[in-house]
């Protein structure tokens, strides 16, 4: 047979499927490998779905997605964030933010655009890019900036090339918050070279230290920002797979074509439980959000009392620990520690290069669960000082 | 602050200090003093341990006794509130609004236990006029605590 797709065949495996592996083989590990919530989905919504099964709402929704879902967001981000997105043309409703990402790339990049983004970052954003046809340049940050983007290296590594600065704080795995004065940097260089931004705002409720920076309302961002978000994680909805995009109308246009031919539509379970969510969601998620914050700082006090350096991260569900006192690559030190302690972290360096040396360790799990495995890695990395 | 102590309290009474102090992002004594207060205020009125008795394997029974009563001048329901929560037996008394006033439950070792207590303290009272018995025959759900085990966690080991 001929060989497949060269871009495809250049693409590596997410770094995260090894310990997938190792760990479904491990039942009794403890572990602080999900990117998702450990909350069910809160029961009113799970409700609302079965009801309208029972309705017998089980058909296909419009391209753009059930206009009352769209109208209800439209009226959220109003509310929210004083943006005023038309839904009947503004927002598409997608199957989660991942297609989302997809859909934006395809619909702005010809083949070689480049497209800047910031390690480390979530595992999807440099394929998405590269199967879109596009060139994935990636900006390291660092622990020392905590892990924010200094405008000044965006703007460095700019060319004729570049279509536009994808940007996602709170981010998944460093848990890093954006401030306000640097985002507006950010859309200052997209103005002045003419780029589009594409902002992940997937963690965005789950912001804990000070206000989120929502990139479309800073002054010269909304006609150029590609607005993305969705309900897996504000209300624990990660397997319902709904997620939206919000923006220009002829980019929304595009991203609609593509989806229209594509996915025709998000499935109509979720959108209608996504409905009950953000109408009647709030408080339950709050709770939710309350309960991270204080697992929070339970997971960071303990990650340095154990001897690795961990920021205080201001979003998000992750602690992102250097490991580098250690002497083992990100790699070697989440595999011992499965094998000696049968706690299970995820590799920095899944998340691009410059992860290299940190773990990823997520506390959305229950406060005994992340005390249990606290215990199991102080005792790991003082036996390995 | 004094809420999410609460909260974390309401939730496990066992909740350190030091473990407050950490979640809420204070000092364990501003914790320790703020406990300390809401004690004397009465806010915190006690630390309780709640069991599941089928399980301990001690046979209980509740029932749910509805009471129409006539209220007294100048103390309404009151008097005749105080005349019932006095018994041992009784486990709570709320006055509701509805067909009848109070709703009093009742602890006992045998159904016929209760429904004599029923017959011969309660329905025998000064100023009540009627009841109606309810035993209760499974419990689901009370104060917050869903008594049945949780399930497994049933997400993906790992993901991104």
């Amino acid at each position: 047979m001929k060989p497949i797709s060269e871009v495809v065949l250049n693409t590596p495996a997410s770094g995260i499927r090894r310990f997938f592996d190792i760990v479904s083989k491990m039942p009794d590990a403890i572990t602080l490998g999900v990117g998702e919530p450990d909350f069910v989905t809160p029961w009113r919504v799970r409700e609302a779905c079965i009801y309208s099964l029972e309705r017998g709402r089980t058909g296909y929704t419009s391209n753009y997605g059930l206009l009352e879902l769209r109208a209800e967001i439209a009226r959220y981000l109003r509310k929210q964030e004083g943006l005023e997105y038309n839904p009947e043309n503004q927002i598409l409703i997608t199957v989660g933010v991942s297609e989302a990402m997809d859909l934006a790339m395809r619909a702005l990049l010809n083949p070689g655009d480049e497209v800047i983004y910031t390690e480390p970052c979530y595992v999807s954003y440099r394929p998405c890019i590269a199967f879109a046809g596009g060139v994935p340049i990636a900006i390291p940050t660092t622990i020392e900036t905590g892990f924010r983007v200094d405008p000044e290296k965006i703007r460095a590594a700019i060319t004729d090339r570049t279509k536009a600065i994808l940007i996602s704080y709170p981010s998944n795995p460093t848990g890093a918050i954006a401030t306000r004065e640097m985002m507006q940097k950010v859309v200052e260089i997209a103005t002045e070279h003419d780029l589009y931004i594409i902002s992940d705002e997937i963690y965005d409720r789950l912001t804990y230290d000070g206000q989120h920076t929502c990139v479309p309302t800073l002054p010269g961002a909304y006609e150029r920002t590609i607005f993305l978000n969705g309900f897996s994680k504000a209300y624990a909805m990660t397997g319902w797979r709904i997620g939206y995009a919000a923006g220009a109308l002829d980019v929304i246009e595009a991203m609609m074509k593509i989806h229209q031919f594509t996915m025709l539509c998000a499935p109509i379970m979720g959108q209608m439980a996504a409905l009950e969510a953000i109408k009647n969601g709030y408080d339950d998620s709050q709770e939710m959000i309350h309960q991270y914050n204080q697992r929070r700082r339970v997971i960071v006090k303990g990650l340095n009392d154990a001897g690795l350096s961990c920021p205080m991260p201001g979003g998000a569900f992750y602690a992102f620990p250097s490991i580098k006192v250690t002497g083992l690559t990100s790699d070697e030190f989440c595999e011992k520690l499965l094998y000696d302690e049968k706690v299970a972290v995820v590799p920095g360096s899944a998340f691009g290069e410059c992860g290299e040396g940190y773990i990823r360790c997520s506390y959305a799990t229950s406060i005994d669960r992340i005390e249990q495995a606290l215990k199991r890695i102080g005792r790991f990395v003082g036996k390995l000082k | 602050m004094e809420k999410q102590i609460l909260k974390i309290l309401e939730r496990d009474a066992r909740t350190t200090p030091e473990k407050i102090a950490v979640m809420l992002g204070v000092s364990e004594d501003t914790v320790v003093e703020a406990i300390t207060d809401m004690e004397k205020r009465g806010v915190i009125r006690r630390y309780k341990t709640i069991i599941d008795w089928d399980k301990a394997g001690r046979e209980r029974v509740f029932a749910f006794i509805d009471v129409r009563v006539t209220p007294t001048r100048g103390v309404g329901f009151d008097d005749v509130a105080q005349r019932i929560y006095k018994y041992p037996e009784v486990h709570s008394v709320y006055l509701v609004s509805g067909d009848y006033d109070l709703r009093v439950v009742i602890e006992g070792k045998t159904m016929r236990e209760v429904a004599f207590f029923v017959a011969e303290r309660l329905a025998t009272l000064d100023g009540v006029l009627s009841t109606r018995t309810n035993f209760l025959l499974k419990k689901y759900k009370e104060n917050q605590d869903i008594f049945e085990d949780p399930g497994e966690d049933q997400r993906l080991a790992v993901s991104p």
